[in-house]
């Protein structure tokens, strides 16, 4: 009885350590990210993570997969990140240049307070549109480990470009018309 | 009657001091709060952060503290604001109580695999023949002779 006893606890504990040691492998691939930006620099165009949102710049949800047709600059921000306040104004000049082509430039503010996001929106004049994820959930799935970072998304929402920090360089700017370019041709 | 004067003015005084402290609320420590809640960005205690959204946290508590609203009222609004990832210690309800009873559970069963193990390994120790081994001559004797010297 013991012995059967004993080996009943020796699996429930070697069970217990083979999920545990599982827990801690799903957490680290999960927590890898960058596997959209990785695939990006390699020419690829992997699918764009779906989501829906609480929009800040009006009342409703705005779920990404209903700008389908549309090209899509995603920029990840929070009002509290320094670089991200050097870049909002030449993503208001990239949506205003492109609107009329089909780009949509849709800011997403996370980990961060609704009312410092709208005064962050009303400072630099921003009439894009304005989704909110305060806990961050989309950040693991998009692969976003800073603030800011930017998406580049076809027609066919598949991700062409990706740019970790802020779009603020010459170079940068360059490879953002570009990537535009590519993201717009139908 | 001026004996007592003293007395009743203490009484008095003490009968309008009690409800006083029973209704009226401490207003919630900042430095509690800031041990309870988590900085979303750097995952750990507000206390022990200085990320910038950290600070702006801070500030919202120190500003709702002012503005008179309870502890649970704030940690409400924060997590209305960053989801109940920001609390330091789960919910007490839902998917949360899972982290109070599982490791409530695994100490049960702990104590229960114990036990059982104890006991096993106690029944072992026992022989199963309870008719004791004969002793050595010699030692009989001598504790027949110890036995009689302490009955004499």
């Amino acid at each position: 009885m013991s012995r059967r006893l004993l080996l009943v606890a020796q699996g429930t504990a070697i069970g217990l350590v083979v999920l545990l040691f599982a827990l801690l492998l799903w957490k680290l691939v999960a927590d890898e990210g960058g596997s959209i930006a990785s695939a990006t620099d390699r020419g690829e165009r992997p699918p764009a993570p779906e989501f829906t949102l609480e929009r800040l710049d009006r009342e409703g949800d705005l779920t990404l997969s209903s700008l389908r047709g549309k090209a899509v600059v995603l920029n990840f921000w929070a009002s509290w990140c320094i670089p991200c306040k050097e870049e909002a104004p030449y993503l208001e000049e990239v949506w205003q240049a492109n609107r009329d082509d089909g780009l949509v430039v849709v800011g997403l503010d996370a980990k961060d307070f609704r009312r410092d996001a709208r005064a962050f929106a009303e400072r630099f004049e921003l009439t894009f549109p304005i989704v909110y994820d305060g806990p961050g959930s989309t950040l693991s799935s998009w692969g976003v480990q800073g603030f800011p970072e930017t998406f580049v998304i076809d027609r066919r929402e598949r991700v062409v470009e990706s740019f970790l920090g802020a779009v603020n360089s010459d170079e940068d700017r360059a490879r953002l018309r570009a990537a535009i370019e590519r993201a717009l041709e139908p | 009657m001026k004996r007592f004067a003293p007395t009743l003015v203490l009484t008095i005084a003490l009968g309008l001091l009690v409800p006083v402290s029973v209704w009226a609320a401490d207003p919630p420590s900042a430095a509690d709060l800031e041990a309870e809640l988590v900085c979303p960005v750097c995952e750990t205690t507000l206390d022990q952060s200085n990320a910038p959204v950290a600070e702006r946290m801070k500030v919202f508590i120190r500003e709702r503290i002012a503005a008179g609203d309870t502890e649970q009222e704030i940690k409400d609004a924060l997590v209305a604001e960053f989801g109940s990832g920001v609390l330091a210690t789960p919910g007490k309800r839902g998917f949360g109580l899972l982290a109070w009873l599982i490791p409530l559970a695994a100490i049960a069963v702990g104590a229960l695999a114990v036990g059982l193990l104890v006991r096993g390994w106690t029944r072992r120790g026992v022989p199963a023949d309870d008719d004791p081994a004969p002793l050595d001559a010699g030692l009989e004797r001598r504790l027949d002779e110890e036995l009689a010297r302490f009955d004499g």
